[in-house]
């Protein structure tokens, strides 16, 4: 999923400093289920949004909605019936990705209240950690399943560099060396000889170095 | 001959190859490149510059390897894949080739988080292996890394690479080194050796496979100004492994800067007598001046001429 946490309250407060009235809306995805953008959370930063405006005595009134999925016009709709001519801005909890979703549907000014961070997975409850780089080209079929683009800090495709020690990355010893992890993981799989092959230089076009990416499933479009 | 470089020519002739390191310095005047080229031209037979290291900014390793030139030292320049893409890399290739310069060594380089812009963005478009095989690539199938000929005039460098006998895991460096040297490494600089005991069983794995034969293996020093710069090393260099018996050894020095000497002169005395072992790489970080002592203690002085 995509991992997001919540900018500072004081950050949201000061994108939203001219408006009267704010519209704070929820995503019922990713966003929830890492408890940075849920139902939750709107109403978390919409009463605190309030008390600080309160304390600077130019009070705010906030609407606050939830909708299953910001990015998907389909959900869109739900949203229709709130943006009304009073709103002067909408304050997005979802991902990038939804922030841009509302905006592009809506002629209103929409602030991000989220910083997005990566596409990622729970480690424990309340940790979140970065598995995907987003490619294009999955590799994991050659390193054992562990990502060397997203988790070696130097995106090293023939790795480890001279940093690797005691298991750790030279960046910080909190951090897993993603090249420790593929050298035991081959090595419990019998596949260490695999990594004798000299992995070839990437085509990163096929990630956003190629500019936005579209994915089109022909079999599934309407028209 | 791969290159005809002066490097190269040496090992071929079979000597106990010296190299040193020349930092460039973090502002826009070559003056101390020039000067510490033309202390070390006698003693060295090549040397390395260094390509922002530690990921702070200084004068690039290409435009130092030109003053090396002009001071007629055998520049040996390192790049790294951190700062520059594909077109960046071989476009300064092309470059360093038409100044002159025909030894690279190729490198991950350090983190950006460790230098002075850590807010950087990193490139890692190649990664080392990768470099080493472009740049073998572009001498022996004249080809740029996109295929396309290099219709006249291709660099034919000499290809460095680096291996680290102190990173983990251990059992995978001597894999790694064998993946360098399958890519096109012609010789290899190792990380400072302080562990003696570990190097030799790396270079026990490295003639098992035997790698020695393959490409030219210097070793890597770095003599010792004082005790603290070894604990330093030990606690916070990663992937560098300094025993406390050397600590204490400089520790109890009362002559700190001579028991460096001396112990960087044991070691090269010791690395000689390493099969395998075709030269040492003298890392004298801001102590440049001290490597002709080193080189005329160890027997190694004066350098050996090429025999046309
Ligand atoms: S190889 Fe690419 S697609 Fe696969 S996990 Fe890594 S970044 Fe994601
Ligand atoms: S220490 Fe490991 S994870 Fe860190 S940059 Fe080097 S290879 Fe990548």
């Amino acid at each position: 999923m995509i991992v997001a946490e919540g900018k500072p309250i004081a950050e949201v407060a000061k994108l939203i400093e001219d408006a009267n009235k704010v519209l704070v809306v929820g995503c019922g995805g990713c966003v929830t289920v890492c408890l940075a953008g849920g139902e939750k959370e709107v109403g978390i930063l919409a009463s605190a949004l309030r008390m600080l405006r309160k304390k600077e005595d130019k009070p705010l009134e906030t609407v606050e909605i939830t909708i299953s999925r910001q990015c998907d016009p389909e959900y869109m709709e739900q949203l229709e019936k709130y943006i009304t001519d009073d709103i002067d801005a909408v304050v997005s909890m979802a991902c990038g990705v939804g922030v841009q979703f509302v905006a592009e549907r809506f002629n209103k000014w929409v602030v991000p209240a989220l910083d997005t961070k990566f596409a990622g997975g729970a480690l424990e409850h309340g940790v979140w950690g970065e598995r995907c780089g987003l490619c294009g080209e999955c590799i994991l079929y050659k390193t054992g399943g562990i990502c060397p683009i997203i988790r070696c800090s130097k995106s090293i495709l023939n790795g480890p560099c001279g940093g690797s020690q005691d298991g750790k990355c030279e960046i910080d010893t909190e951090v897993d060396c993603a090249w420790q992890l593929i050298y035991d993981r081959m090595k419990t799989l019998g596949k260490l000889d695999k990594l004798l092959e000299i992995e070839p230089i990437k085509d990163w076009s096929k990630s956003r170095d190629g500019g936005p990416r579209k994915v089109v499933k022909e079999d599934v479009m309407i028209k | 001959m791969k290159s005809g470089s002066k490097l190269e020519k040496l090992f071929n002739q079979g000597e106990f190859v010296v190299s040193g390191e020349i930092g460039p310095p973090k502002h826009a005047n070559a003056d101390i490149i020039r000067e510490h080229a033309r202390m070390l031209k006698e003693y060295v037979d090549a040397v390395n510059l260094t390509d922002n290291q530690t990921a702070i900014v200084r004068i690039s390793s290409i435009a130092s390897a030109v003053h090396v030139l002009a001071e007629e030292l055998e520049p040996i320049v390192q790049m790294t894949v951190r700062d520059r893409n594909r077109i960046g890399i071989q476009s300064d290739l092309l470059g360093a080739y038409s100044v002159g310069v025909k030894n690279v060594l190729c490198l991950s380089g350090d983190h950006q988080s460790f230098g002075n812009h850590p807010t950087s963005k990193n490139v890692h478009d190649l990664d080392s292996i990768q470099l080493v095989k472009a740049l073998k690539d572009m001498r022996d199938e004249k080809k740029f890394i996109c295929g396309d000929e290099i219709k006249e005039h291709e660099p034919r460098f000499f290809i460095g690479a680096v291996a680290n006998p102190f990173g983990d895991p251990f059992e995978y460096r001597v894999m790694r080194l064998e993946k360098k040297i399958n890519a096109g490494a012609d010789f290899i600089q190792t990380q400072c050796i302080f562990d003696m005991d570990r190097f030799e069983r790396w270079m026990e794995q490295v003639r098992e496979r035997g790698l020695h034969k393959k490409a030219k293996i210097m070793a890597g020093l770095m003599p010792l100004k004082s005790h603290k710069a070894a604990k330093y090393m030990q606690k916070f260099v990663s992937g560098m492994i300094v025993p406390d018996e050397i600590i204490e050894r400089m520790e109890n020095a009362e002559d700190k800067k001579a028991e460096g000497v001396e112990l960087c002169v044991e070691q090269i005395k010791h690395l000689q007598q390493i099969e395998g072992v075709a030269g040492v790489h003298i890392m004298a970080v801001n102590w440049e001046n001290i490597i002709p002592t080193i080189v005329e203690k160890a027997g190694l002085y004066p350098r050996p001429q090429i025999k046309e």
